[in-house]
């Protein structure tokens, strides 16, 4: 990728940062670590791969994205408030009662949101939903989808997986946000999914496996998965949890907690630094 | 009662599938159950737009709600124990909170699935489906019925729960004026001591029994409740105001199904005495269906002796 698109899309990836943090500091609740561990891939789906218009939000050949960690809203609502799906003064309304921005994201209200995901394990059920329809109609939008690491001890994950993989839906996208990380400790401490490559391969899938934060293996990723026909693609991608704020990195204590004011301040110069 | 030619609900959810499925443009679900649900008789005309989803029950509502999220219509299918039960978090979060307009065919309801015994009867999912706001929840009381409802679900926009049975029941819906509306209850025996307010296959046991009760001088109004939710408030309310007695039955437990729903409204509008007829909070059994009908207190014998009851109980 070019030295000056990749510029461009960390600045997307920053902005969403500081989108998720400004939403979960005022809704004084929300998950910022995941969040911030997904937020270099969203930019990367959102200006770079998927077919979408954000005027026409229900297009109906768009390429779709389901959030199957349904926790790290405030990610999702900041980057499609930076492409443009709503202003982005209302990142600031999350979780608030008068505000279309729940704690999880809700398709019916949201402008831009493809499916109403949270409780975890579903969503990558309902994209394989969406990709069998959209074989079935002959159309050829794509499918994305993130799962947690955490999210994949959910058996509804691997009941998709078989799913996805016997019918075969190469317009499929499944990402593991492999932050290592989930509320109650390391995923390899409180109920080890691992490893994420065996058995995804045995399921099927095309298995790659990326830094989730390098635009470059990002981008070749997603090239690989467009190109692979006959089976689904699920690519790996090792993340910091609470990338880009210095006391959220790799701190379990901020899968779902929100800043006090200090904190707040201490994000955001990092953040914009 | 003894005339009627008889068929099963979830025969007739099959054929209406296969017919209904060269006018309208819908895919269909299962989750390794076609050959009970009948789902399978669709799928032998319409193998491309059949997709099972193996024994995956959660799965396949989530898939469903997917498909339905690209604007497509869509049936789920297993037994409504899998279905409700199993997958009723599925179906309360990615279909009910979006209220995404998945069909979920539910069939082998209540103790009529006989012999597998009580893991398969399901006596609690009008109860569960009940409670998720916005679905809408149809138990035809026979053949006929169940294929008008099927029709009625695919041309309506909204998730809906269609609840078959694996007994053959009586065919009564034989008139040519018949028609279904979904929410409508129906007035199937006119009467004026005491109203059966019945569901599904007690529909038939009711007429029966008000038969019984004509023999004995007791004028017994029935109602059919095709649909559970919305239930029709005005027919419930014109009866208790003009029978003064109610009887529910339903072939589900007696807690949160029909007895409850109307009671609810009955209490709230026009408090009458009210008996529920169902299973009376207890799990089903094995058994040949007469005699679980029989031992469960599901017989229009039984619904004679609840109307007595419920006319006894009035002021």
């Amino acid at each position: 990728m070019e030295q000056t698109r990749k510029n461009e899309l960390s600045e997307i990836a920053r902005n969403i940062r500081i989108g998720a943090i400004e939403g979960v500091y005022n809704a004084k609740s929300g998950h910022p670590g995941g969040s911030l561990s997904i937020s270099d891939i969203l930019a990367y789906l959102y200006f770079e791969e998927m077919n979408i218009d954000p005027k026409n939000p229900k297009w109906e050949d768009r390429d779709r994205f389901v959030l199957s960690k349904g926790h790290c809203a405030p990610a999702l609502y900041a980057v499609l408030a930076e492409k443009g799906f709503f202003d982005k003064e209302l990142l600031k309304t999350l979780r608030k009662a008068d505000s279309f921005l729940q704690g999880h994201p809700d398709m019916k209200h949201t402008p831009g949101v493809d499916m109403t995901t949270g409780s975890l394990g579903l969503g990558i059920s309902a994209a394989c939903g969406m990709a069998l329809s959209g074989k079935v109609a002959g159309k050829d939008y794509r499918v994305y989808t993130i799962v947690g690491d955490g999210e994949s001890e959910e058996g509804q994950v691997w009941e998709a997986s078989m799913f996805a993989n016997h019918y075969k839906l190469d317009n499929l996208c499944v990402i593991i946000d492999w932050n290592g990380l989930q509320i109650d400790g390391a995923i390899t401490e409180v109920m080890n999914p691992t490893p994420f490559d065996k058995k995804l391969e045995a399921f099927g899938y095309n298995v790659i496996i990326i830094d989730a934060h390098n635009f470059d293996e990002i981008e070749a990723a997603f090239a690989a998965a467009k190109a692979t026909k006959g089976r689904p693609t699920a690519i790996i991608a090792k993340s910091t949890k609470g990338k880009g704020v210095s006391y959220m990195e790799n701190n379990v204590s901020w899968h779902g907690a929100a800043p006090s004011a200090e904190q707040y301040e201490q994000a955001m110069s990092e953040l914009k630094a | 009662m003894m005339n009627y030619e008889k068929k099963a609900t979830r025969e007739a959810y099959g054929e209406a599938l296969a017919s209904l499925g060269e006018k309208y443009d819908f895919l269909v679900l299962d989750a390794d159950l076609a050959a009970a649900t009948k789902t399978g008789v669709f799928k032998k005309k319409f193998p491309e737009r059949f997709f099972d989803c193996g024994i995956a029950e959660g799965n396949m509502m989530t898939v469903a709600a997917g498909i339905a999220s690209t604007g497509k219509c869509v049936f789920a299918s297993s037994f409504a124990m899998f279905a409700a039960g199993r997958a009723f978090e599925q179906v309360r979060n990615s279909i009910g909170y979006p209220h995404l307009a998945v069909k979920i065919g539910a069939t082998h309801a209540g103790i009529t699935v006989g012999e597998d015994g009580a893991t398969h009867q399901c006596l609690e999912d009008i109860a569960l489906m009940r409670t998720i706001p916005g679905m809408t929840i149809i138990n035809p009381a026979d053949a006929v019925e169940a294929k008008a409802a099927v029709e009625a679900a695919i041309n309506f926009d909204g998730p809906v729960y269609l609840r078959f049975g694996r007994f053959a029941t009586p065919i009564f819906n034989i008139g040519e004026d018949y028609k279904f509306e979904i929410g409508k209850g129906v007035e199937v025996v006119k009467g004026s001591d005491v109203t059966f307010v019945a569901t599904g296959l007690m529909v038939a046991m009711a007429m029966e029994a008000a038969e019984m009760l004509e023999a004995e001088g007791i004028s017994a109004r029935v109602i059919n409740i095709h649909t559970i939710k919305p239930i029709d408030r005005d027919i419930i309310i014109k009866a208790a105001k003009e029978t003064g007695a109610i009887v529910t039955a339903e072939e589900h437990n007696i807690i949160g199904g029909l007895g409850s729903a109307v009671t609810e409204v009955v209490c709230e509008e026009c408090p009458v005495p009210v008996v529920r007829v169902g299973v009376k909070d207890k799990f089903g059994k094995s058994g040949a269906v007469p005699a679980l009908l029989e031992e469960y207190g599901l017989t229009p014998k039984d619904l004679c002796e609840n109307a007595k009851k419920a006319i006894a109980l009035k002021k």
